[in-house]
C-alpha cells in the first residue's frame, strides 16, 4: 500500500466556516493541540454568504427584548419540535457570543448611541440581528479566521476527510486526502468535531456553495451516530430565478427585514391572506409555500416567481443597506432593485436535520464525535428563523470546542487506528480510477438533483416521496459503480464521486423522514396531510441510523421533557 | 442556439496549453457555468477552485482574456463571443493544476499581521461614520486578484519584500479600526514594503468589491509612515528632546 502523511492532535475540526473556527478557537483555548481541516482554501466557507444578520437579545434597540423572548420566538418558529435545552442555551448565551466577535475585531453597524444596530427579520418579535449591511457572515468568517491563526490552531487547507476512524465504540482519528496532489493523509485524534454545514448540493435549485454536500451528515451515519429530523429541510422564500445562470441565488430576508413588499403578478400584496398579521416578516416556511402557491396558482411573475421590491425605501438607502443585492441584481441581472422589483422564488437553503447531540457538549450518540453549527440537528426543530444560524454556530462552536477538548483530555492515550479501516478507505476511495466501466459522476448527481427537486421539494406526497425513495436507489445503484477520467491531482470529478455517497445517503434520509412524518409542520408540508398532527407527531423526532447489516434505519423518538417554567414562556398557539 | 469558444489553459508546473472547447450559450451565463459545462461533458478533471457562484467568497480568480477577473461574476455577454474566450490561472502565484494556482504564501503573510488590539477600559461605543472607514475594507473577498495584478509581485516578483494590496488594505483595515491601539508602522514601512508601491491604482481597478484600495488604504497608510519616519519637524523635535 502507498505510504501516506500522518498528523497527530488531540482534537481535530472538520470544516472552517464560523462553527468549525469557533469550535477550533475555543479546543486551543482550552489546551488542546487542534487541527482545523477544511475541503476549500480558510475563509470561503458557506458562512461567506450568510448575509442578513447574527440574532442576540442584545436588546440595543428593543430594550424590552430578553433571551426568554428570543427562546419563545425560536421554539416557535420550530414549531415546538426544537431541543428545549438547545434553544435555551443558544438564546442566552447569543448575546455574549456577539460582544466577544466585537472584542476580536468584528465592525457591526452602529445606533446612534454608538452600539451594535439590530435589524427586525421574519418571527423575531424585537429587532433582534446584529448586522453589517448585507454581508455580516463575511464580517464573521473574517473575525473568527483572525482569531484562529493567532491562536495556535494548525489549518489543513484544501484536504478532504473521506472516512471517520473508530477503535471500538470511540472515535480514533479521520482518514481523507489531499486535493493539490491527490495522496491520502491520517488524522490521528482523540476527538473529531464535525462542523460541515448542509446538504443543499442535493438539490438542483439552492442557495449553497459547492461544499455543502452533506459530508458531516454522511460521516456522521457512516460511524454509527443518529440522525434526526432529516425531513425538515428549509426552502428559503427568495431565491433569484432569472436568469438561469443564477437561479437560486439567496436574495437576503434583510430586503424583506428593511421594508420589502411581496406582490402577485396582479400587483397583490399577497402575504395579507397567508399571515394577516405578520406579512413578509412571518417564518420562512410560510412565506415560501405563499410564493410556491401564488405562482402554481397561476399568479407568477414573467419567470415564475414573485415580486419582491423594496425600491419604495429610496435608492441611498437601499445602497446602504443592501449593497451586495444591490450589485446582484445588477450585474447577474441587469436589474436595478432600487429602481425595479426583484423576481423570488423560493431556494433550498438550510437544513434543520443533523447528527444528534448532547445540547451541553455538542457530543453525538458516538463517544469523541462532537457537532455543531448546520451539521448538528434539534437546536431550530422543524423551521429555522433567519438569523439564528450564525448565533447557532458561535453558541455551539464553543460548546463543541470545550466538549472535545474536555473529552480528549479525560481519555487515555491508547485509541489505536485499524489497519483494515483505512485499507477499506483507500480501495473505496480508488475504485472510480480501476473501474473499467462505470458512470459519470456528473450525470449521476445531476439525476440526484433532478429527484430531489421533483419529489423531495417544498410541497410533499405519500406518491411522490414513495417514487423519490425508489428512485434515489436507483441512483445509489448507478452511484456504486463511477468511472472517472485523469490522474488524483485536483480532480473535481474524483473529489464529486466521494461527495456523491455523502449526497445520496442524506438524500434517502430526507426522503424517507419526509415519507414518514404523516403532517404537516414547519418545513415539511404534506399535500396529503395538510394540518398538525400534535398528538401523535407533535412529540416525536425522527431518527435515522445504520443497523449493523448496514441498512439504513428509520424510527422516532420521544422530544426531552420541556420544563414547567420554559413551558410557560412558550405558551400559546403557534402557526 | 450559439456557442463560444472557451480556450481553456491546461497543464501543471511542468508545463500546458490551451485547449479549446464549444460552450453552448445560456442566458445570463458566466464563465465558470461554461467551465462547469465543460467539466460535466468533456474533461470532468478539469481544476478550477470555486465555491459559491454568487461573488462573495473570491475563490474562482482568473484571467479571463488576459484580465484577472472572478469566473462567477464574467457574463459570456460581456465578451467579444466572435473570436474565442482564453481563461488562463493567475500569473502571480504557482500553478497548481489547470486554472487553480497555489495562493498559500498571501495567507501565510497575513499571519505576520499583528491582529486587532483593544485598550482595557473600552467601553465599545462606536459611531457609524468611525466603523465605515474601517469597514470597506473588510467588504474583501480574499480573491486575490489586487495581489495578481500588482507589478511590484506579478512582474518583479518582490515576495519577500511588499505584502501587497491585499495585506495593505487589511492593515489599513486594522490602523482604522476605532478601536484599535496596535502600532504598525515600523511593520508597514520593513517588512510589509509599503513604499513600494507607486501608486498605478491597478489593484483598485480589478477589485470586484470596488474597495479603493490605493486612495483610501494604500495612500494613508504612506502618509502615515512619513507622518513618523520622514517628518522634518518632528524630526527636529525628537533630536531636540534627544529621543
Amino acid at each position: 500500500m502507498e505510504k501516506f502523511e500522518t498528523h497527530t492532535h488531540d482534537v481535530i475540526v472538520i470544516g472552517a466556516g464560523g462553527a468549525g473556527l469557533r469550535a477550533a478557537i475555543e479546543a486551543s483555548t482550552q489546551g488542546a493541540s487542534v487541527g482545523l481541516v477544511c475541503k476549500s482554501l480558510l475563509g470561503k466557507a458557506h458562512t461567506v454568504m450568510a448575509e442578513g444578520g447574527v440574532a442576540a437579545a442584545l436588546a440595543n434597540v428593543d430594550s424590552k427584548d430578553d433571551w426568554k423572548t428570543h427562546f419563545h420566538d425560536t421554539m416557535h418558529g420550530g414549531k415546538l419540535l426544537n431541543n428545549w435545552r438547545m434553544a435555551q442555551l443558544h438564546a442566552q448565551e447569543a448575546p455574549e457570543r456577539v460582544r466577544e466577535l466585537e472584542h476580536w475585531g468584528a465592525l457591526f453597524d452602529r445606533t446612534k448611541e454608538g452600539n451594535i444596530n439590530q435589524r427586525a427579520f421574519g418571527g423575531h418579535t424585537w429587532k433582534r440581528l446584529a448586522h453589517v449591511g448585507d454581508r455580516t457572515g463575511l464580517e464573521m468568517i473574517r473575525t473568527l479566521q483572525d482569531r484562529g491563526i493567532h491562536t495556535g490552531v494548525d489549518v489543513y487547507m484544501e484536504c478532504t476527510i473521506t472516512h471517520l476512524l473508530k477503535d471500538g465504540d470511540r472515535i480514533s482519528g479521520a482518514f481523507g486526502y489531499w486535493r493539490e496532489s491527490g495522496r491520502f493523509v491520517l488524522f490521528n485524534a482523540k476527538a473529531i468535531i464535525l462542523a460541515t454545514g448542509g446538504i443543499g448540493k442535493s438539490y438542483k435549485v439552492t442557495s449553497n456553495s459547492w461544499e455543502y454536500t452533506g459530508d458531516g451528515h454522511a460521516l456522521a451515519y457512516e460511524a454509527g451516530a443518529d440522525l434526526i429530523d432529516m425531513e425538515f429541510v428549509q426552502f428559503h422564500p427568495t431565491g433569484m430565478v432569472w436568469p438561469p445562470s443564477v437561479k437560486g441565488i439567496l436574495v437576503t430576508e434583510a430586503v424583506r427585514g428593511e421594508g420589502g413588499i411581496l406582490t402577485n403578478n396582479k400587483g397583490e400584496r399577497f402575504m395579507e391572506k397567508y399571515d394577516p398579521e405578520r406579512m413578509e416578516l412571518s417564518t420562512r416556511d410560510v412565506v415560501a409555500r405563499s410564493i410556491y402557491t401564488e405562482v402554481q396558482e397561476g399568479r407568477g411573475s414573467p419567470h415564475g416567481g414573485a415580486f419582491l421590491n423594496i425600491s419604495h425605501r429610496g435608492a441611498e438607502y437601499v445602497k446602504k443597506k443592501l449593497p451586495s443585492m444591490y450589485h446582484q441584481f445588477k450585474e447577474f441581472a441587469e436589474i436595478d432593485i432600487t429602481k425595479e422589483p426583484m423576481e423570488v422564488f423560493p431556494t433550498t437553503h438550510y437544513v434543520m436535520g443533523g447528527v444528534r447531540v448532547d445540547p451541553e457538549t455538542a457530543q453525538s450518540t458516538v463517544n469523541g464525535l462532537f457537532a455543531c453549527g448546520e451539521v448538528a440537528g434539534g437546536m431550530h426543530g422543524a423551521n429555522r428563523l433567519g438569523g439564528n444560524s450564525l448565533s447557532d454556530l458561535l453558541v455551539f462552536g464553543k460548546r463543541a470546542g470545550t466538549g472535545a477538548a474536555e473529552y480528549a483530555n479525560k481519555i487515555n492515550n491508547d485509541v489505536k487506528v485499524h489497519d483494515e479501516e483505512i485499507n477499506n478507505a483507500v480501495k473505496e476511495m480508488l475504485e472510480p480510477f480501476e473501474n473499467t466501466e462505470g458512470e459519470n459522476p456528473y450525470t449521476v448527481h445531476q439525476g440526484l438533483q433532478d429527484a430531489m427537486g421533483d419529489f423531495v421539494g417544498v410541497f410533499r406526497t405519500k406518491d411522490k416521496l414513495h417514487e423519490g425513495i425508489e428512485e434515489i436507489h436507483i441512483l445509489k445503484e448507478r452511484g456504486s459503480q463511477l468511472k472517472i477520467e485523469g490522474s488524483r491531482m485536483y480532480n473535481p470529478g474524483w473529489h464529486l464521486c466521494k461527495d456523491l455517497k455523502s449526497m445520496l445517503i442524506v438524500s434517502e434520509a430526507i426522503a424517507r423522514c419526509a415519507h414518514q412524518r404523516e403532517e404537516s409542520r414547519g418545513a415539511h408540508s404534506r399535500v396529503d396531510f395538510p394540518n398538525y398532527n400534535d398528538e401523535v407527531w407533535g412529540t416525536v423526532n425522527s431518527v435515522i441510523s445504520k443497523d449493523s447489516s448496514g441498512d439504513m434505519n428509520l424510527g422516532t423518538s420521544p422530544l426531552p421533557q420541556m420544563p414547567e417554567e420554559l413551558k410557560k414562556i412558550v405558551e400559546g398557539g403557534y402557526k | 442556439m450559439s456557442v463560444a469558444k472557451l480556450r481553456i489553459y491546461r497543464g501543471d508546473a511542468e508545463g500546458g496549453q490551451e485547449v479549446e472547447y464549444d460552450v453552448p450559450i445560456e442566458e445570463g451565463m458566466v464563465v465558470l457555468d461554461a467551465i462547469h459545462f465543460v467539466q460535466a461533458n468533456y474533461d470532468g478533471d478539469i481544476a478550477v477552485r470555486w465555491n459559491c457562484k454568487a461573488a462573495k467568497c473570491g475563490s474562482c480568480s482568473a484571467e479571463i482574456n488576459g484580465m484577472p477577473k472572478l469566473t462567477c461574476k464574467t457574463r459570456l455577454d460581456t465578451l467579444p463571443l466572435d473570436k474565442p474566450i482564453t481563461v488562463h490561472p493567475l500569473k502571480t502565484f504557482p500553478i497548481m493544476k489547470d486554472l487553480v494556482t497555489d495562493v498559500s504564501w498571501n495567507y501565510e503573510v497575513r499571519k505576520k499581521i499583528p491582529p486587532f488590539k483593544y485598550a482595557k477600559d473600552t467601553d465599545w461605543k462606536m459611531q457609524q461614520v468611525d466603523v465605515e472607514r474601517s469597514q470597506e475594507f473588510r467588504k474583501c473577498i480574499e480573491c486575490y486578484l489586487c495581489q495578481d495584478v500588482c507589478h511590484v509581485l506579478r512582474n518583479h516578483n518582490k515576495k519577500n519584500e511588499f505584502f501587497g494590496p491585499r495585506m495593505m488594505i487589511k492593515i489599513a483595515e486594522l490602523e482604522m479600526h476605532p478601536l484599535d491601539i496596535e502600532d504598525r508602522k515600523e511593520m508597514l514601512r520593513e517588512a510589509a514594503g509599503v513604499g513600494y508601491c507607486n501608486i498605478t491604482k491597478c489593484c483598485t481597478e480589478v477589485c470586484p468589491e470596488e474597495i479603493h484600495i490605493t486612495d483610501n488604504a494604500i495612500i494613508p497608510l504612506k502618509e502615515r509612515v512619513a507622518d513618523t519616519y520622514f517628518d522634518p519637524l518632528q524630526w527636529v523635535m525628537k533630536k531636540i528632546k534627544g529621543s
